[in-house]
């Protein structure tokens, strides 16, 4: 029985990008998620087009799944044994909003579809699954503050009923006036244990930063 | 038309968030979907959207959008047409 | 191994599994034309719940459980749900060992409206508080675990729940789901154009949309079972399409591999699967996919019927309230047929039932798919070998 490892992890917040810990990119004038996620990824530059159609939050989780899963190999692996298994708290609230404020309006309101389908957090896993052609198991989770019990006994699971070999796990979110994006990798090559308590020391390093 | 037609480049990179596009680099002849802009199922919705919006025009049958906005030429002189 | 225990559904035509089942069975339609501007500017179907019977039920509820509190129109749908589904079974719901799933793609949605703003305190549209809300009035000790993933979010939950009991981790998993039509989903999905005219029809050559519903529905999975007729829960999986964040995969890829999936972990072969409960919202493009991914799997000949014909789409509770349908079929070896389906209209040449067709159901598969690429299979047998 191979135990499952974790290889990276990626932490974004406050106009700063870690990689394992290590300070990788920061923009100190960007001003908001959008102008953040911009500059990281003109920092990046995956040359990807599809990137300005996402909203704010699937940008942040496109660019958290880009720089961890950055020059990894994973041709070892089938595609349909890849999995994205997020979570937050807000789900989607300020692109929920603002489709609200599109409609509020019962005689004049033009709903954009391109907004609409965005008010479901999971798009974000689709958005990096395509990306990445990552075609396992997917959830989105929606707690209150972020649990690594959760997502590590859902993880250990999947991969214990062979569902699954590699995961990227985590918490992409983002609240009216913050955000926050903890991603890592899973799988059966790696140097720490995938388990929720080195999951909970890994995401509380950013009290350090 | 000519004056349609800046407008629209304006009005579609604004809408469908073509951010990396300056209205210069849209050719009014070129295909918008498939392999010209490079737009999909979500941008044509997104395009009915803009015309009754902007214009006031409502396409009944989504269909009819194949046409209407195969470039953005196609789409000035649909505009010109329907246009109260 | 996990088995079904109870369940419930809360729809436009019923409160329980049995009276909803049963107005299926007579060809009741429950999608009825809504002309009300608070939704929409002009008329479209959907299936909505009786909310003068819900709130008499919700009040016989509160009173057993002395709450007195202020509950939103989706909360008393899912307590009242949640209580009617305890009410057939020994599960302690105030014990460690008992878990709450909520699945809900939107939940209190209608809260973000202006002139909803003031009526709730603002963090109640956030769905982690609904989960909060609902474990609450039952006095579970565990936080709900929420599950939002578009609308495969039901039949995610049912696997996550048996997954979480074939673990160890808990005994019983109460799963619940529920969405509510709501001016937010029915604009958004006018602006995708996706809502047929009339009542919607799964897998026709006529097919043009889908129809919205709104309905609560309650399964609760537990790791033992006194039943004679018992009905366990054998696989289930996920998979994404990794193609589009709206349209389905023209070649089925994600639902095939659900599926492929579901029945590895079942140990079962598809020539066991004696009927197939599909998503069928009949949108062109998903009942077209849907085919191919029967078809790749060589199950054509294998009677598939949708419900939503009935009870339209109902988001996240799609995936429980059509399990629970699927679960009543097996205990009636009664196939439901295809309400607003004549003539097949995909490219495969799949079973779509015109008429129920009454046969052992000893093996069944739940399909789901949704926007994000996201897709979900379920297997469920009445043996546990």
């Amino acid at each position: 029985m191979v135990d499952l490892k974790i290889s990276r992890y990626c932490h974004i917040m406050d106009n700063k990008v870690f990689v394992d810990g290590s300070l990788r990119f920061e923009d100190r004038d960007a001003i908001g998620l959008k102008q953040f996620t911009k500059s990281i990824y003109r920092f990046l530059a995956p040359s990807y087009n599809k990137f300005f159609k996402m909203d704010e939050i699937s940008r942040l989780g496109f660019l958290a799944a880009e720089v961890l899963l950055k020059d990894v190999d994973l041709t070892d692996y089938s595609s349909d044994e890849i999995s994205v298994i997020l979570s937050n708290s807000e789900s989607t609230l300020l692109t929920d909003q603002n489709h609200q404020d599109s409609i509020n309006d019962f005689d004049n309101f033009f709903p954009s579809p391109s907004v609409f389908v965005y008010t479901l957090p999971n798009i974000m896993i689709g958005e990096i699954s395509i990306r990445h052609k990552f075609q396992g198991e997917n959830t989105f989770f929606i707690v209150e503050n972020f649990s690594a019990d959760l997502i590590a006994n859902h993880i250990n699971n999947l991969f214990l009923t062979n569902k699954s070999k590699v995961f990227v796990g985590g918490l992409v979110n983002q609240s009216n006036d913050n955000y926050e994006a903890f991603v890592y990798l899973a799988s059966d090559k790696g140097h720490l244990q995938h388990n929720a308590l080195k999951i909970k020391s890994l995401y509380n390093n950013k009290i350090e930063y | 038309m000519e004056e349609l037609i800046e407008k629209l480049k304006v009005q579609i990179i604004e809408q469908l968030n073509l951010e990396d596009m300056e209205p210069d680099d849209i050719n009014p002849e070129e295909p918008l979907f498939g392999e010209g802009l490079g737009l999909d199922s979500i941008d044509a919705l997104e395009l009915i959207v803009l015309l009754e919006k902007e214009y006031g025009i409502k396409i009944q049958n989504p269909k009819d959008g194949q046409k209407i906005f195969f470039s953005l030429k196609t789409m000035a002189e649909f505009i010109q047409e329907n246009q109260k | 191994m996990s088995f079904f225990l109870a369940d419930n559904i809360i729809s436009s035509l019923g409160f329980n599994t049995k009276e909803t089942f049963s107005s299926l069975l007579l060809g009741e339609i429950g999608i009825k034309q809504i002309d009300n501007k608070e939704y929409y500017s002009e008329t479209f179907p959907a299936s909505m719940i009786d909310e003068n019977r819900l709130n008499v039920e919700f009040k016989r509820v509160a009173e057993k459980y002395s709450n007195t509190s202020d509950h939103t129109k989706l909360e008393k749908m899912l307590i009242v749900s949640i209580d009617d589904a305890l009410s057939s079974t020994e599960v302690n719901i105030v014990c460690d060992k008992t878990a709450i799933i909520l699945s809900t793609t939107k939940g209190n949605i209608n809260l973000l409206a202006s002139n909803e703003k003031d009526s709730f305190e603002k963090e109640r549209v956030l769905l982690w508080k609904l989960g909060d809300v609902i474990r609450n009035f039952f006095g579970n000790p565990n936080q709900t675990i929420v599950i939002s993933n578009a609308c495969i979010s039901g039949v995610l939950a049912i696997n996550t729940a048996a997954m979480y009991i074939n673990s160890g981790l808990y005994d019983n998993v109460v799963v619940t789901g529920g969405d509510i039509v709501s001016r937010f989903v029915v604009s958004g999905f006018m602006s995708f154009l996706s809502l047929s005219p009339t009542a919607c029809k799964p897998f026709d050559e006529k097919r043009d949309g889908l129809s919205l519903g709104e309905a609560a529905a309650t399964i609760i999975l537990g790791n033992s079972t006194d039943d004679e007729q018992k009905l366990v829960f054998k696989g289930g999986a996920s998979a994404n399409d990794a193609n589009h964040i709206s349209g389905p995969s023209r070649n089925g890829e994600g639902s095939y591999i659900a599926i492929k999936k579901a029945i590895i972990e079942a140990k079962i072969s598809t020539t066991d699967i004696d009927h197939i409960s599909a998503h069928g919202t009949a949108t062109p493009y998903n009942d077209e996919m849907e085919s191919i991914a029967i078809d790749r799997h060589n199950l054509c000949a294998v009677p598939v019927n949708s419900i939503k014909g009935y009870l339209g789409h109902t988001l996240g509770a799609a995936g429980i309230v059509e399990t629970a349908i699927l679960l009543e079929e097996m205990r009636q070896n009664t196939i439901l047929k295809t309400a607003g389906f004549n003539n097949l209209g995909v490219s495969k040449p799949i079973f779509v039932t015109d008429r129920i067709i009454k046969k052992d159901l000893n093996c069944c598969l739940k399909m789901a798919s949704g926007f994000g690429g996201s897709n979900a299979a379920l297997i469920i047998s009445k043996t546990e070998s």
